[in-house]
């Protein structure tokens, strides 16, 4: 008989286990879908990129045994923009948490958005910057507390599909970390997705936002996403706010064609330049 | 007229669920999406003081493998078996 | 090592006329530049746009960034893809840059940057001099690093220097500075580009040890370690955390002085090799005379002026300012009256030429607040004080 082993294994970092993670929180779920996306696409894993910031999701970079790297606070995007142009042959994928991809980060996301950068970025969102200890984060919805918003956030929160879809995105889809097999299968097409391709995964941060929120933990919160989320596919992406406890409209919204940004740039070049374009494949 | 539906076949399959022990930290995502609902927390602690899950019924168990898709501590798995005989 | 020469394909090889600024982007062609992100700012912006003009014909890609922060980490994104990459701003958008400085020192990323110094604080002159962004360029970033910075006073130096940046980018495995000034930079005069088989350049220090062998971070005897790029089967990790020789993030002070203490060291042991500088007149100085970049060419008019009047007046020129050439000062000292230290700022290199003197000579500072350069003049005048 041979020996069997937990599929998410080869894709782990064995010798970094266990992970700072904390119990209940929905990172390492993702993370699980993440292996079986990878597998199920047949991607090379050789050519397979993760790049991440800052925050507990920006952790997942350092735990996958791929080509990976831990970058500065927000700028995962830019470095994987360079990366990509630099090596087109790569599978560029961005895993990073809300705060860092969509505050710090956000003028980042909305110009590769815009430019069509051939990236998939996983935006895993637990409406709180967790690593440091439950800040206020631009998704954190409106009246739930933080440490940086005590008596409740009043700042209304960025939609992050509509965000994504208005910015250029060309595939755009939200979950929650319930939603595993989905998880996994939007994974699949956005990795097979030429152009940005943008999914938000809501996680629980049992320590933090949950648990400041009187949310109970991380399996109460599973059961909550179980119980409110609805399947809209297609769902007109400004429709799909999140409230403090209200309904969450999950789905694949986006899903269209427009040429990436290597291509656009060829285009545009090759029509200018003619016979003097030197096509540069990568490094 | 169509003949009667044949009685169902036997299932072929039987399921197993590994658990690393230690690994787990109790979250109970396992035991809430298990689909036959057949994992449920041990009485013992593993080393941080958590308890992690058992198999009630191991003749019940599919093989699914949820319970691996959603651990996030990579504490367990589901593999189908095939059935000896 | 062996090293390679440029490719012709991208090498302007003639007499051109050209200014420091396309000087320097022309440099960074000739030493194989594929990769350059950018954002606008003035007086830098020639060197991306003349770069973007020529690229797509050479073979490589620019793209201007939606800001600073952004262009100087797509360069170590690239450059992690295997490009050779640099970037190129001025003052503000130096302080913007700042972060991504530490993190390519951290994860020992080559890529060049260019600081065309414009006059400051803040949005300051922006079509006009300064020098005071020399001791940001050493300090600018947070934590304990070493950096390299060069310092051109010509458009052919521009050229010059620029592939000597790439170079020691892709020797030392660190970011290398070119501080040009605005002045250096839009001033226009003859550069001569070589044949691209006379352009030597050192070829990025990849592995040849399997997957399974290689560390990413384990030095070599030099204190550097190879490289790798992404999508080559190794299964890298790079962070900007303290780590240890896999890469791994390990916080605890005995790693923390064990990578720190490293790369720190990788420029410090190597100062002797790596620092430059050009000296006039020193076999019988009483007075020495240190300024860099557009300075420095006004002090050499000085020099001559002074010398004219039979003062004994040398010039030692920092061609590599960072690590600076303390050993040299520290020779001179005991045997002249007093350097004068000219540039444009409020004091900034003086510092390293005092520390360097020791009491062993006396330093004296002529320095103002950028937007034009000295006058011979007043560099005489001081000189003669300091003779006295």
């Amino acid at each position: 008989m041979s020996t069997l082993i937990n599929p998410v294994e080869p894709f782990l970092r064995t010798d970094r286990m266990p992970h700072i993670w904390c119990p209940g929180c929905g990172i390492g779920t993702t993370v699980n879908c993440f292996a079986r996306a990878l597998v199920e696409s047949k991607l090379p894993l050789d050519k397979v990129a993760v790049v991440s910031g800052i925050g507990c999701t920006g952790r997942v970079a350092g735990y996958v045994n791929l080509d990976s790297f831990h970058t500065t606070h927000g700028r995962a995007i830019p470095f994987a923009t360079g990366l990509k142009l630099a090596n087109p042959s790569l599978h560029v994928v961005v895993y990073s948490g809300d705060g860092d991809l969509i505050a710090i980060g956000g003028n980042h996301f909305i110009h590769a958005a815009r430019r069509n950068v051939d990236i998939t970025v996983i935006c895993v969102n637990n409406f709180i910057y967790g690593m440091t200890g439950g800040q206020v984060a631009p998704t954190t919805p409106v009246g739930a507390t933080a440490t940086t918003a005590p008596y409740g956030c009043f700042e209304r929160p960025f939609n992050l599909p509509f965000l994504a879809e208005s910015s250029g995105a060309v595939y755009v889809a939200r979950w929650t970390s319930f939603h595993v097999r989905y998880i996994a299968h939007s994974m699949v097409e956005a990795f097979q997705k030429k152009g940005f391709s943008f999914i938000e995964i809501l996680s629980p941060c049992p320590t933090l936002y949950q648990r400041r929120n009187k949310m109970g933990d991380g399996l109460d919160t599973m059961r909550f996403y179980k119980q409110r989320s609805i399947i809209k596919n297609g769902a007109r992406t400004q429709d799909v706010d999140i409230n403090l406890q209200g309904d969450i409209i999950v789905g694949k919204f986006v899903d269209i064609e427009r040429p990436t940004l290597q291509q656009s740039m060829d285009q545009q070049l090759r029509q200018t330049l003619k016979d003097r374009y030197t096509g540069w494949g990568g490094a | 007229m169509p003949d009667a539906p044949a009685a169902p076949k036997a299932r072929k399959f039987r399921g197993q669920v590994f658990i690393d022990w230690n690994r787990c930290k109790g979250c109970g995502f396992c035991i809430e999406f298990c689909p036959p609902k057949i994992l449920t927390f041990s009485d013992e602690f593993n080393n941080h003081g958590y308890h992690p899950p058992y198999l009630t019924k191991e003749e019940a168990c599919t093989g699914c493998d949820l319970c691996g898709l959603y651990c996030p501590d990579f504490a367990i798995f589901g593999v189908r078996v095939p059935k000896e005989g | 090592m062996t090293l390679s020469t440029a490719n012709p394909k991208s090498v302007l090889t003639g007499a051109h006329f050209l200014d420091g600024d396309c000087a320097c982007g022309e440099g960074a062609l000739a030493a194989g530049a594929n990769f350059a992100a950018g954002y606008p700012i003035t007086p830098s912006t020639e060197v991306v746009e003349h770069f973007a003009s020529r690229i797509p014909t050479v073979g490589g890609v620019f793209l201007q960034m939606e800001d600073e922060l952004a262009s100087s980490m797509a360069i170590v994104g690239a450059a992690w893809g295997g490009a050779k990459v640099f970037t190129v701003t001025s003052g503000p958008g130096f302080s913007l840059m700042m972060e991504h400085l530490g993190y390519a020192a951290m994860t020992e990323t080559p890529l060049v940057l260019v600081d065309v110094q414009r006059g400051g604080p803040s949005t300051g002159l922006p079509t006009l001099p300064g020098q005071a962004d020399m001791l940001q360029a050493r300090w600018g970033s947070h934590g304990d690093y070493e950096v390299i910075a060069l310092c051109p006073n010509s458009p052919q130096e521009c050229f010059n220097l620029t592939i000597d940046a790439f170079n020691l980018a892709e020797e030392y495995r660190t970011p290398v500075l070119v501080m040009m000034d605005e002045c250096v930079g839009h001033m226009t005069e003859k550069v001569v580009i070589p044949a691209a088989s006379d352009i030597k350049l050192f070829p990025r220090r990849y592995t040849s040890l399997s997957p399974s062998e290689y560390l990413p971070f384990r030095p070599g005897p030099d204190g550097i370690p190879e490289m790798v790029k992404a999508g080559e089967g190794y299964h890298i990790h790079v962070t900007g955390l303290t780590h240890d020789e896999h890469g791994y993030p390990a916080m605890d002070w005995h790693s923390q002085h064990k990578l720190v203490g490293r790369l720190v060291g990788k420029i410090r042991d190597h100062t002797d090799r790596i620092a430059r500088w050009e000296e006039r007149g020193l076999e019988d100085a009483e007075v020495v005379v240190v300024a860099y970049g557009i300075t420095s060419r006004v002090a050499e008019r000085a020099m001559q002026m002074a010398r004219a009047e039979g003062l004994r007046v040398g010039l030692l020129r920092p061609v590599v300012v960072w690590p600076f050439p303390e050993k040299r000062v520290r020779e001179l000292a005991p045997r002249i009256h007093a350097f004068v230290v000219v540039e444009m700022n409020y004091g900034q290199m003086v510092y390293e030429v005092e520390r360097s003197a020791g009491d062993q000579a006396r330093t004296l500072l002529l320095g103002h607040g950028g937007g034009a350069v000295h006058e011979p003049e007043e560099i005489l005048k001081v000189i003669r004080e300091a003779a006295a």
